[in-house]
């Protein structure tokens, strides 16, 4: 589903190269874990994925589904299926949360060809969604993510995801500011994602999430580059001894 | 060689000067009134306002009024479905009063009657020296709707004042003497077809203890020269909204002056700017706090696209006796063109010791990273613009209390956005 090649990519602004030679794939009906030390280039890939123009590819290529996606806008990209939750969701002043789902459920459907929603089974839907997340419906007349608690903000994210339903769900750091029961929560609205035909892809540098989504590949990042991949007996590894003894073995 | 000689006259103020002299055996009105006119045209034949004049320092009428239509009487605009259902519609077709409707509690008048029988005439000629827009309005106004709103009315809709050119000119009034404990919301539209000079000037009254909602909605062609000048006093306790809309004219100039006359007033002023294309729009108030214990808060938010240029001066004047004044300005700018400008000149002056004034300005672009949030969600690069365009407004438009208002704009914010944005 998801293959990158050789990837190379830099900072516009400033041209520093943070993904240095990135290879790895990622398959249909699999979750991959994605671990690295702070500053590898965890959240960069991720936002290249969904097609931030802060970062310039200069050599390598990204396939979804076969093809390129690199000359795609992250609206084409969003549209065509990839979802990106966000490390630091945005604080949108002006925006009712409620209004901006039904603008990016209608318009992702209508890039795909298909019929607008109309306002009752939207709210059927949002509602239905909001539930299972433990949400509370008055925090969608808010404006996005403004005032949300941190916790607030990555369940805001998950629900997206589940009512954009896309095929290739990347996660970054989801876990991060969740308490326990929260966590599980949002681990279980992932969970009832998992589908044959939906990849998702969690970046975590903590082994706990994992706990709870269970992977069936772990790749380490390291420096812009995956330097091990492995099942999730890795992740149990890397928890126990830290990531100095697979930085050490790759250099 | 002689330095003071008057620098001769444009094409545009020849042709003004021209058209009176053509016009005057149709305007109504003798004695007084057409005293007024005389004086009018005095006042223009000084010449228009340059930028070496303080208030028009941003427009320089003079040079940016190239062109002046002549006037036409075959033409005949067409009155527009009002902006909330159901609405009583007084229009102005082409300059001409229709047909008056019968509002329970508000008695309607034509101004062209007042101009005729001679009751109009204190009501005529520029307020000082820098006032072009009163004097050309002076020198040419037909007609108007004039509204005796009773004491203690409530007004269950919103009465609509329609001024709908159909090109030529058009030299409008539209006033408004509301008595005590009146609420009250009066739309105004400035629109039509044609690429008409237009001036249309105000005169609100306020009683004691009233509240009026006054929203002006400009949506003139692009090809269209609009002077607007709204004038208003407010009485004791008495509260004065006025919000503006302006999306459309090549040349646009909204004066407007406001008087806090009685202890307790407030006026509020919320306005939005939807600037696009080559065209010049220009807001200037000035506002007197007369008397203690007054308030006031202005927000206007401009949104600029294209070539265009933006204009805002707004001054606040607190006289001597005005203690315990409460008056804040904010004019926030979004840009969303590099070749766009908006230019804001507060201005206070303060006489009182006992106040709490203040102002302030923002210029912004489009926040890269919420563009990047809603498009990474698949929504559409203009439409994310679009809503994020709409957030920069919606608390200026929200504010207003009436929904079916605030939907109604917000459909013109819309569709002037499909176009423009
Ligand atoms: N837009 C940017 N501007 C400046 N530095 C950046 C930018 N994006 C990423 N970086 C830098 O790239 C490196 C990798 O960052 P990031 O991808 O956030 O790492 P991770 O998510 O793995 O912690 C860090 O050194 C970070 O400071
Ligand atoms: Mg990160």
């Amino acid at each position: 589903m998801l293959e990158i090649k050789n990837l190379h990519a830099r900072i516009v602004e400033d041209g520093t190269e943070i993904i240095r030679g990135l290879n790895l794939t990622v398959n249909a009906g699999e979750v991959a874990a994605i671990m690295g030390p702070n500053g590898s280039g965890k959240s960069t890939l991720s936002y290249i994925l969904a097609g931030k123009e802060d970062y310039d590819v200069t050599e390598g290529d990204i396939l979804y589904n076969g093809e390129s996606i690199l000359e795609m806008d992250p609206a084409e990209r969003a549209a065509a299926g990839i979802f990106l939750a966000f490390q630091y969701p945005m604080e949108i002043p002006g925006v009712a949360t409620m209004e901006f789902l039904k603008v990016a459920m209608n318009e992702q459907r209508k890039a795909r060809g298909e019929e607008p929603l109309k306002v009752p089974e939207l709210l059927k839907r949002v509602k239905a969604a909001s539930a299972t997340l433990q949400m509370d419906m008055g925090m969608l007349k808010r404006p996005l993510n403004v005032g949300f608690s941190g916790g607030e903000k990555k369940r805001a994210e998950i629900l997206q995801m589940k009512l954009l339903e896309p095929k290739l769900c990347v996660m970054d750091e989801t876990d991060s500011g969740l308490d326990i029961d929260a966590l599980k929560v949002v681990a279980d609205g992932v969970n009832s994602l998992r589908a044959p035909d939906r990849a998702i892809v969690v970046i975590t540098h903590y082994q706990r999430l994992l706990e709870y989504i269970v992977p069936d590949a772990v790749h380490v990042l390291y420096k812009g580059q995956v330097i091990k991949s492995g099942d999730k007996s890795l992740a149990l590894e890397l928890e126990a001894n830290g990531y100095a003894g697979v930085i050490g073995e790759a250099a | 060689m002689n330095m003071h000689a008057q620098p001769q006259s444009t094409p545009a103020e020849t042709a003004l000067i021209d058209a009176f002299g053509e016009r005057l055996s149709h305007l109504p009105g003798d004695g007084e009134v057409a005293l007024k006119r005389d004086q009018s045209v005095e006042a223009l034949k000084r010449g228009l306002p340059t930028r070496r004049i303080e208030t028009w320092h941003y427009t320089d009428l003079r040079r940016l009024l190239t062109a002046v239509p002549e006037f036409d009487a075959t033409l005949a605009g067409k009155p527009a479905a009002p902006l909330i259902e159901g609405s009583p519609v007084l229009a102005l077709l082409n300059g001409v009063a229709a047909r008056p409707v019968a509002i329970e509690g508000v008695d309607v008048e034509r101004i062209s009657e007042k101009l005729g029988d001679g009751t109009y005439a204190p009501a005529l000629g520029p307020q000082g020296a820098d006032d072009a827009i009163g004097a050309l309005n002076s020198a040419f106004v037909a007609d108007g709707w004039l509204l005796n709103i009773a004491d203690g009315t409530v007004l269950d809709k919103p009465i609509e004042l329609q001024n709908v050119q159909a090109g030529g000119q058009v030299h409008a009034r539209l006033a408004a003497k509301v008595g005590a404990g009146v609420t009250a919301t009066i739309v105004e539209r400035q629109t039509g077809s044609g690429d008409a000079l237009v001036s249309c000037v105000d005169n609100v009254v306020v009683g004691d203890g009233s509240h009026v909602t006054w929203v002006i909605v400009q949506e003139q062609p692009e090809s269209a020269t609009h002077l607007g000048q709204f004038n208003a006093w407010i009485g004791k306790d008495a509260k004065l909204t006025l919000f503006f809309m302006n999306a459309g004219g090549r040349l646009v100039r909204q004066e407007i002056r406001v008087a806090a006359k009685g202890e307790g007033s407030d006026f509020q002023l919320r306005g939005v700017n939807l600037l696009s294309g080559d065209t010049h729009t220009d807001v200037t108030m000035v506002l007197d706090h007369e008397v203690p214990h007054t308030g006031s808060r202005e927000i206007v938010r401009n949104v600029v696209t294209g070539k265009a240029k933006g204009v805002f001066q707004g001054r606040i004047n607190v006289h001597q006796y005005a203690q315990k004044t409460d008056a804040k300005m904010a004019c926030n700018t979004l840009l969303l063109s590099d070749d766009g400008e908006f230019s804001t000149k507060p201005e206070l002056e303060i006489f009182a010791d006992d106040v709490q004034c203040g102002h302030g300005a923002t210029v912004t672009e489009i926040d890269h990273g919420h563009l990047f949030y809603l498009m990474a969600r698949g929504v559409s690069e203009k439409s994310a613009r679009g809503l994020l365009v709409k957030a920069f407004l919606a608390e200026v438009i929200e504010e207003l209390e009436d929904e079916q208002l605030v939907e109604a704009l917000e459909a013109k914010l819309d569709r002037w956005f499909a176009t423009h944005g």
